[in-house]
């Protein structure tokens, strides 16, 4: 605390001891299973940027395959024998005298003429296979990735919002605000976690945004509960004393005095939600309530996969779920090593 | 002990009244019209007015929110707008479907899990234990879903060891045919993340100075770990049986709906789906106040597991 009564000059001579941020950064960095997944993890940020900005994946909707194209590792289906039924053979009959439709064909010969459809040659085989209606499944998969991502991202990212806002406001005043909250906290959670999320899915509808809206309604109370009893505890602290004394308003003290302290553990239960969100949405995206028919997420590709499952269609199953299983792993263990790294405490423990 | 039974269920009101307001206020500001979802897309203005009127949603908001609390309180949901089933006998119907799922669930659950927990728990720090959790981490990775697609499609319809769905009226043939590959699916699943947290709860109570104790006055592994770790570990782990308790009434409503059982789970996905509002709001008010009761019980059965638990 010392520190704090020097001017600013002299600061950088004396020799610091470490900040709390740094001191995580070297733990962090001594972890080679946490280095490993950050490694993943950006990775696939990285691809989800590429995605989002179309330099991969744009082409998802494509039907480049034939029908369920199986991967090129495992090599074309075998052909079918069936035939088609034969032309009739033998000179057409010329009923254009008696056809009521015949004055308006070269009509509609001309309309179609603006139609054009282009015939592409359809691949046999794709990379890793393709789907019922012959688009790339890897496409599906890197597109599906960006979708699932930032939903279970941006869910995070609000549910420890309102968590986070709502629980330095009960940690930090107490009293009636704080018995409000309690009681807004008492009720979300009187109900079970699904139920809520149902109860918000039909209200809100589908899509992208519905889906971030009802996680993040539904999933704040923990963040809010860990916040709130780390504000009790700071706000009688020494150093938040001190800064109102020099005239620091309140919310100053909360946000720029308080957070800062407290922060890692909001960063910790940040990462935390993410993994539970992106499988949520997951879950939601299967049962329909998620994201829209003219979009791809890992959930939908699941669901998709189901039904090409039991015609030994396996590759739709096997790009999602390792996709998936891959991020979520990495991310579970960059989450653990994060929390190793902020929290030495609790390190061991699980 | 009747007092803290008194205060309790006072305190609960205040909660209930929460809820209720949530429900109420959600599909009121955010859902639909009801009338306009009821008259269906060719419904003349007409109609329109005249469910509205059925309805009561021209009074005030006042009077339509003292509607609701009647509704609650005499158990008279009226019709699913969907199916014109009584929502009361909706409920009915659909509860059994569920428990005879969960209840097998749960208990297979609990009782797969200490073991495990406490055998990873004593050899902490060997490979086995690690071996273990970077399994368990991987295993809870992958999506619930890919469980239930890939289990289904290998155990059901590859080797035809269980039908691929179906439910009957009678509960021995349900148990019997029916449930074993839900349960066994479900439990399959749940047993990494269980066994990962109470393998903690056990930790927590291995470093004990009791443990120690025990250890120092000659008494077998068995005994310890038996009699005096188990029986401190219980508390967390019955607090966390409590937790999943309420869930069993929505049941996994997953499985239910791949296995096509007729359950609470899946009639509310319907509802869902078709903005079947009573059945929507009756399910999150009542499981609500089950909730309450559940975890009022738990903190009484606290008592009866550790006597050192005083209930104020």
């Amino acid at each position: 605390m010392s520190t704090v009564l020097l001017s600013p000059q002299l600061t950088p001579s004396m020799t610091r001891s470490t900040g709390v941020w740094s001191a995580a950064a070297t733990r962090f960095r001594s972890d080679h299973v946490g280095m490993t997944s950050l490694v993943i993890v950006v990775l696939f940020l990285l691809l989800v940027l590429a995605s989002g900005v179309g330099l991969v994946a744009k082409d998802w909707q494509v039907e480049r395959g034939v029908p369920d194209a199986p991967p090129t590792f495992v090599g074309p289906a075998a052909a079918t024998d069936s035939v088609a039924i034969a032309a009739p053979s033998g000179p057409n009959v010329d009923i254009s005298a008696v056809d009521p439709l015949a004055p308006r064909y070269k009509e509609w010969a001309e309309a179609a003429k603006k139609y054009q459809t282009t015939e592409s040659v359809k691949a046999l085989t794709l990379p890793f296979g393709g789907d019922r209606l012959g688009r790339d499944v890897l496409a599906k998969a890197i597109k599906g990735a960006q979708v699932s991502i930032l939903v279970g991202v941006s869910s995070a990212v609000l549910a420890t919002i309102i968590g986070t806002l709502l629980g330095a406001i009960a940690g930090f005043f107490g009293g009636k605000a704080g018995d409000l909250l309690e009681w807004i906290y008492n009720v979300f959670t009187a109900v079970p976690g699904i139920l809520l999320i149902f109860a918000f899915a039909a209200v809100f509808g589908r899509g992208i945004g519905s889906v971030v809206l009802i996680l993040g309604l539904a999933g704040w109370t923990g963040i809010y509960r860990l916040v709130r009893a780390e504000f009790m505890k700071h706000a009688v602290r020494d150093y938040v004393r001190s800064a109102e004394a020099i005239g620091a308003s309140t919310g100053s003290r909360m946000f720029r005095h308080i957070l800062p302290n407290v922060s890692h553990v909001v960063l910790v239960q940040l990462s935390i939600h993410v993994v539970g969100f992106i499988k949520s949405e997951v879950i939601l995206s299967y049962l329909g309530l998620g994201v829209g028919v003219d979009q791809v997420s890992w959930g939908t590709m699941l669901s998709e996969a189901q039904s090409e499952l039991i015609l030994g269609h396996w590759w739709q199953l096997a790009a999602a779920t390792l996709f998936m299983a891959v991020f979520v792993t990495a991310f579970s263990l960059m989450t653990d090593a994060l929390r190793d790294a902020l929290d030495p405490k609790l390190r061991g423990l699980e | 002990m009747a007092a803290y039974l008194i205060r309790r269920l006072w305190q609960m009101i205040p909660t209930l009244f929460g809820v209720v307001l949530l429900v109420f206020l959600l599909f009121k500001a955010f859902g639909g019209d009801p009338a306009e979802i009821l008259g269906g897309l060719n419904a003349t203005q007409q109609q329109v007015d005249a469910i509205r009127q059925q309805l009561g949603l021209n009074e005030s908001l006042w009077t339509q929110f003292y509607i609701f609390l009647k509704q609650i309180v005499t158990f008279d949901w009226g019709k699913s707008w969907a199916t014109n089933e009584a929502v009361s006998h909706l409920f009915a119907t659909r509860l059994p479907a569920t428990l005879t799922v969960m209840v097998p669930i749960l208990i297979l659950d609990s009782f797969l899990a200490i073991p495990f927990a406490m055998g990873v728990a004593y050899v902490r720090g060997s490979l086995t234990d690690r071996a273990i959790m970077v399994l368990t981490t991987v295993a809870l990775s992958i999506s619930f879903l890919v469980y239930v697609i890939v289990g289904q499609y290998v155990f059901a319809f590859q080797l035809g060891l269980f039908p691929v769905q179906g439910w009957s009226d009678s509960v021995w043939t349900n148990l019997r045919v029916y449930a074993p590959l839900p349960v066994m699916l479900a439990v399959a699943v749940s047993l990494a993340p269980t066994t990962r947290l109470y393998r903690t709860f056990f930790l927590d109570e291995i470093g004990h100075d009791y443990v120690r104790t025990a250890r120092a006055k000659g008494m077998t592994e068995p005994v310890v770990l038996l009699r005096h770790v188990l029986r401190n570990a219980m508390i967390p782990i019955l607090t966390n049986v409590a937790v999943a308790l309420p869930g069993i009434f929505v049941g996994s409503f997953l499985i239910e709906v791949f296995f096509s059982i007729p359950g609470l789970g899946r009639e509310i996905l319907l509802a869902v789906n078709r903005s079947d509002y009573p059945v929507i709001q009756a399910f999150a008010i009542y499981i609500a106040v089950i909730t309450m009761i559940v975890n009022l019980a738990t903190d009484i059965l606290y008592k009866l597991v550790d006597p050192r638990v005083v209930l104020k």
